[in-house]
């Protein structure tokens, strides 16, 4: 029998082409088209942090160093009011095999998938985690297939996109880019009907516990050091795995009294799958046309419930702007004689404000770096901008205006960060959750888990249902 | 090159979803413009640039599309020197020097 490859076709089988290209079963973890049993799922599924520690090391994945940034942080002080400006560390991410902490994610879902029989491993991705499971798939011996949005309909790709097919490339992979458009979860379904290829998804319970190491390491090594916790915790946030992960390792650690603070790059006002926006775009990640979506409803993924649920972990929300990671990206290169990858920046540009913030003898993490290289730089990345109509000046960077304007801060004190409502997000959250699902009406159990999911008290989720018109059960 | 020989690294296109064909959920400038497909691989067999032909990619699958390229390259860079970047370096080395900070 010829499969139906229609996109409704494909899109219909879904749930059976997940379900064993991840070699799970998600319905035991499912209470109701809401709840679920999000701990019990991490703890089957996943693998204990020790475990993940030891599949780490032997790729050569993990205990990346933790660099304090001296004289950003001496510019910092110099540009706060007396007394203030915490000491900054940024931990070199970028020295994993492929180059960013994506490694972390990749390295338990390709061990998974070499331990469990398959006889290659495929992403959906045009990030660096394409890249970190096309080196983890190479050092486990495992093929590999990379689906990339790449592409607008002109035959033009983003510079930094582009870089990351040629890496997947350089380890061996398939890569197979597609233009702009949601569909790549439908290509990503076909070629798993196609070739009973694992689905290294970025949402599964491997990917968040490979992550839980970076949180794990930043306490210990904070501790080694200087004796405590870091004050705060700064994670570019985009799909929520980065926040969820590093946050449950950090936990894991002890270290509850950190705050984990999400940064994304402020795109607002450009559509993700426009085919006229998409090169328009400086960043392809970290920014928040991922950030916010996937805060609000984590279950728009190619899995059935994400594991990665920012909204649970995330103390507070900050914007930056394109042209201030920028910036920074070439004060990190000059004032500290590292250059990395710009998109890794955004949680140190927002950093440096956060640093203002607190006491000089307080400890504030940056805890990623990614490489960089020919198209995925600042050069490049603004050379692409003004050939797509960006203005690229100097200047305040509140005039920055996404897809119009990229203006690069004139003085080092004019970094700032706006700060995202978690109000907002949760009540958008609980919005998304009632309107996803048609729920008219829910049970006690369902409040407790949107209470969980969205870390606000059950009386509040009880009080914003009442405002959507839902009923809940069993309450007097 | 015009013409890809057996075992020559090619890239191979094709249209996947037409305009009317692709997911509801696109946005109507993007709903306008065919969902497209490029990928590389070995040639199975003769042909031009433009003509069909079958590859087999570096997962192992074998498929077949249009030729577009013979031993296709990357020709992303960094560009010119961006004059919005080149100050950076020397405004905060003189802020550096400027004294110690408090505290």
């Amino acid at each position: 029998m010829v499969r139906d490859l229609s996109y409704k076709a494909v899109m219909s089988r879904r749930k059976e082409t997940m379900e064993k290209a991840l070699g799970m079963d998600y319905s035991e973890f499912i209470r109701s088209p809401l709840a679920f049993d999000y701990e019990g799922m991490m703890e089957k599924v996943g693998y204990s942090l020790e475990r993940v520690r030891t599949i780490q090391s032997e790729v050569g994945v993990g205990n990346t160093p933790l660099l304090e940034l001296r004289n950003i942080t001496e510019l910092v002080r110099k540009t706060s009011r007396p007394g203030m400006g915490a000491r900054i560390l940024v931990k070199d991410e970028a020295a994993n095999p492929s180059g960013s902490f994506k490694d972390r994610r990749a390295s338990v879902s390709v061990y998974h998938a070499k331990t469990h029989g398959y006889r290659g491993v495929l992403a959906a991705t045009s990030g660096n985690y394409g890249a970190a499971v096309a080196s983890q798939a190479a050092i486990r011996g495992l093929d590999c297939i990379i689906v990339q949005e790449t592409f607008d309909s002109r035959h033009v790709g983003q510079p930094e996109i582009v870089e990351k097919s040629r890496k997947c490339e350089a380890f061996g992979a398939e890569v197979v880019q597609l233009t702009v458009g949601p569909e790549l979860f439908y290509v990503a379904l076909m070629l798993l009907e196609e070739t009973g290829f694992f689905n290294a998804s970025l949402y599964s319970p491997f990917g968040i516990a490979g992550i839980e190491t970076l949180g794990y390491e930043v306490a210990q090594q904070c501790r080694e050091r200087y004796g405590k916790d870091p004050s705060y915790v700064v994670v570019t946030h985009a799909g929520g795995g980065n926040v969820t992960g590093t946050a449950r390792g950090l936990r894991k650690a002890g270290a509850l009294n950190t705050k984990v603070i999400g940064a994304s790059v402020d795109l607002t006002g450009l559509h993700m799958a426009s085919d006229t926006d998409f090169n328009k775009k400086s960043f392809t990640t970290g920014h928040t046309g991922f950030g916010v979506p996937f805060a609000t409803w984590p279950d728009r993924t190619d899995v059935p419930r994400n594991a990665a649920r920012p909204l649970r972990y995330m103390d507070r929300y900050v914007l930056v702007t394109q042209g201030e990671v920028f910036y920074v990206t070439q004060a990190l290169a000059e004032a500290e004689g590292l250059e990395r990858g710009p998109a890794g920046n955004t949680s140190l540009a927002a950093a440096i404000a956060l640093a203002r913030e607190l006491p000089q003898d307080e400890l504030i993490v940056v805890q990623e770096t990614e490489y960089t290289g020919a198209g995925k730089h600042p050069q490049a990345q603004l050379n692409f901008a003004k050939q797509n109509g960006v203005a690229v000046r100097r200047g305040d960077p509140r005039e920055n205006v996404p897809g119009k304007a990229i203006v690069i801060p004139e003085e080092f004190s004019q970094l700032h960060i706006t700060e995202f409502p978690m109000e907002k997000l949760k009540k958008s959250y609980l919005k998304n959750a009632v309107e996803r699902t048609g729920v008219k009406e829910v049970t006690p159990e369902d409040v407790k888990f949107l209470a969980e999911d969205s870390r606000q008290s059950e009386d509040d989720v009880v009080s914003y249902l009442g405002e959507l018109g839902v009923k809940v059960l069993g309450k007097a | 090159m015009e013409r890809a020989e057996p075992g020559d690294w090619v890239e191979v296109h094709n249209i996947i979803l037409k305009p009317g064909e692709r997911s509801p959920d696109v946005p109507p400038d993007t709903a306008k413009t065919p969902l497209e497909c490029w990928v590389k691989g070995w040639a199975l067999e003769e042909a031009r640039i433009g003509e069909r032909i079958k590859i087999r990619t570096p997962a192992g699958r074998t498929v077949e599309g249009t030729l577009t390229g013979v031993n296709p390259g990357y020709t992303h860079s960094f560009g010119p020197s961006v004059p919005e970047l080149g100050g950076i370096g020397e405004e905060i080395r003189k802020l550096l020097r400027e004294g110690k900070s408090s505290g």
